[in-house]
């Protein structure tokens, strides 16, 4: 029988709201209406439309802190660095780490700096942007994480600027007890700014259940370049919810990559709109699941304007008793004459047990555009690995050489030389 | 080199092999001719080693060993390649990685070293000239976007890279036009030395132009029921394989 003094996970985080409240940064209006979205949306559980295979009342089931800070020297996590020569900041179970992070020589331009630091210093053009693009009332973790979120990244790339190196947005969880964990960033590129950005998910000593409820807004300016990748490689225990809000404007370019290498569960939420002409979207992911892992790509490419063009490309292999699920929505709306909209989801089953999900959704209220959608789920090619085998390669290699292909074609739209070097390691790897 | 003894194989319980006998020794040339569904490409995908096909009675003995015993892969490292009829197309994988990596594996198993990349690239321009292969298809995916005459080269150009024992060209004639043919045959006669042996398995004659054989093989209802030189092939494309079909059913 259920004892009705068990408090429930939903009135914890809204009791940790009310405890955290004082110490809070930013618009407490903001946080205000955040909160009350989420006591009336609560974690979504089976019913929910959009979370059907992922039943967070179940998966977050436990007892959680909010906060653990562990002692970490940079030369623990060496090898999480990724890239040589980058601006990095680090953030150990949400919070930013100054040590650990490489901020010191930032050129002119580029602010890269924690979020309570930013509403301090840069509070006009923080407040202009923060949580205007992520809707507290469209999904259950950005109204949580919009009303506890109390640290993470503020970027700020300014006008004209060409970023030189890449940004490499760094996120440890290391931790002995169950946490649960709302980091924020906002990224703004100006009008005719360029930048590249790599947000990573790693895992250090950890021995606990760590959620991670992780929400980016990024606003890309008129004539905009932003080339952004995502490499989750968490760990079994781990749970990642994250969500990536982007705006665009006119005659903008955003490319975003999402690698899914590990974690227990993760949930992307990636959501775009197009909010002037001439604009360009590419949206490619990859996502390599195993054992009971659970892998959920939500994406929503948003069409306002005419003259754009979004192109989509997702591709997973399934092993073991894994879900992976892909739903891709594109809305066409009435004025956007003249887009052309494609997306593709393409899907290689290894095992009897593993389970894909997918769903393409095209919504189109203009009559002038060029869209398409295609998904394909199969078994490796037994006649590819037969001509394989009939040269001299074993079975192992062959299917290793076929899968790696695979990927190849998401890979290969990573623009960082040194990221795709290491993507390519962890990937062979994976197929040994 | 190659002994085949009474194999019968069948697919989904249809018997279509019915009791071959062949014996081909190094050096020498056999052409296997035979109208539809006599059996011919069974044969080849059997000797390469196709899983679906299920050998129910025979055996075949390649350099003193078994060979219906070993995986497909280890028949190609023994020295057995089949030039497919109809090429499989790799996306993703380069041509050029991907015969790399079936040239050293085939080397480890021999228990050489990776070739070194020097000498793999010398060995790659030298193989190509043979079939006339453009260096921009060697490093595209293999047989990606090919004509059907490039894939054709492409297979004897993986047959010059990998050096077999024994050649198996299953219809590596068809769709081929004239210029492609000739290229094709001349690839496979500069590869001929005293120690490999070549199968042609083909429905026509034309082919047998070029690659001259030593004898060659009627096979029908899964049987080989004829025998001869060169000529019986001449004889076959006169009067067409009705004739056979006569003499057997006499």
């Amino acid at each position: 029988m259920e004892t009705i003094t068990k408090t429930s996970l939903k009135d914890k985080l809204i009791g940790q709201y009310e405890l955290a409240k004082p110490s809070f940064v930013g618009d407490a209006a903001i946080r205000e209406m955040a909160i009350n979205a989420f006591a009336e949306q609560g974690l979504p559980g089976r019913k929910h439309e959009e979370y059907k295979y992922l039943n967070f009342e179940l998966i977050l089931k436990g007892d959680y802190s909010f906060s653990h800070s562990p002692s970490l020297a940079a030369q623990q996590i060496q090898t999480l660095y990724l890239l040589k020569d980058a601006y990095v900041a680090v953030f150990v179970n949400g919070q930013f780490n100054s040590n650990l992070s490489k901020l010191n020589d930032l050129p002119k331009g580029l602010i890269i700096c924690s979020l309570p630091e930013a509403f301090e210093k840069h509070k006009t053009i923080v407040e202009q942007h923060y949580a205007k693009h992520a809707d507290v009332n469209a999904d259950n973790f950005i109204a949580l994480n919009t009303a506890l979120a109390s640290d993470g990244c503020f970027v700020h790339v300014a006008k004209g600027a060409i970023i030189d190196k890449p940004i490499h947005l760094l996120y440890i969880s290391s931790a002995n007890e169950n946490l649960i964990l709302n980091t924020r960033n906002l990224v703004v590129v100006e009008e005719n700014a360029q930048v590249k950005i790599v947000e990573s998910f790693e895992v250090k000593d950890l021995t606990s259940k760590v959620v991670t409820n992780a929400s980016s807004e990024i606003v890309v300016m008129s004539n905009a370049i932003v080339d952004h990748y995502k490499i989750q490689n968490e760990s079994e225990q781990s749970v990642l919810v994250n969500t990536t809000q982007v705006y665009q404007e006119k005659q903008s370019v955003f490319s975003t990559v999402n690698f899914t290498l590990n974690g227990g569960v993760v949930r992307n939420n990636l959501n775009i709109v197009l909010g002037g002409e001439y604009i360009e979207s590419h949206l490619n992911g990859l996502y390599l699941t195993k054992n009971n892992q659970q892998v959920d790509n939500h994406t929503l490419v948003d069409h306002r304007m005419p003259n754009c063009n979004s192109n989509e490309l997702y591709k997973g292999i399934i092993d073991d008793k894994s879900v992976a699920t892909f739903n891709g929505k594109i809305y066409v709306r009435k004025d956007a004459q003249k887009t052309n909209a494609f997306q593709s989801n393409k899907n290689i089953l290894l095992s009897d047990d593993g389970t894909i999900n997918t769903k393409p959704q095209l919504e189109i209220y203009a009559d002038d555009v060029k869209c398409s959608h295609g998904t394909s789920t199969g078994k490796l090619d037994e006649d590819q690995v037969f001509y394989l085998r009939a040269r001299g390669l074993s079975e192992a290699s062959a299917k290793k050489l076929l899968m790696h292909a695979f990927a190849s074609e998401v890979v290969g739209t990573v623009k960082i030389d040194e990221l795709k070097e290491y993507l390519e390691a962890e990937i062979s790897a994976r197929f040994e | 080199m190659l002994l085949i003894k009474n194999l019968h194989a069948s697919i989904d319980g249809k018997e279509i092999l019915r009791g071959i006998n062949l014996e081909v020794k190094a050096g020498e040339v056999h052409a296997i001719m035979g109208p539809n569904g006599s059996g011919k490409s069974t044969l080849s995908s059997v000797l390469a080693g196709r899983e679906e096909y299920e050998v129910t009675a025979g055996e075949v003995i390649f350099n003193g060993k078994e060979l219906l015993e070993l995986s497909p892969e280890d028949r190609a490292r023994e020295g057995v390649f089949l030039a497919f009829q109809y090429p499989i197309e790799i996306p993703g994988v380069s041509n050029i990685n991907f015969l790399k990596t079936a040239l050293n594996e085939i080397r480890a198993y021999k228990g050489l070293g990776p070739i070194e990349a020097k000498e793999f690239l010398k060995l790659v321009k030298e193989k190509q000239a043979l079939v006339e292969l453009q260096g921009s298809l060697a490093n595209r995916s293999v047989n990606e976007g090919f004509s059907g005459g490039e894939k054709k080269r492409n297979e004897i150009f993986q047959m010059a890279m990998l050096e077999p024992k024994l050649a198996i060209l299953d219809e590596t004639d068809s769709g081929l036009d004239i210029d492609a043919l000739r290229i094709v045959a001349n690839g496979v006669n500069k590869l001929k030395s005293p120690d490999n042996a070549t199968i042609v398995i083909t429905h026509y004659q034309r082919l047998l132009d070029y690659i001259v054989p030593d004898f060659v093989h009627v096979l029908y209802k899964g049987q080989i029921v004829k025998s001869g030189t060169k000529e019986l092939a001449l004889e076959l494309e006169e009067k067409g394989y009705d004739f056979i079909k006569e003499e057997v059913g006499a």
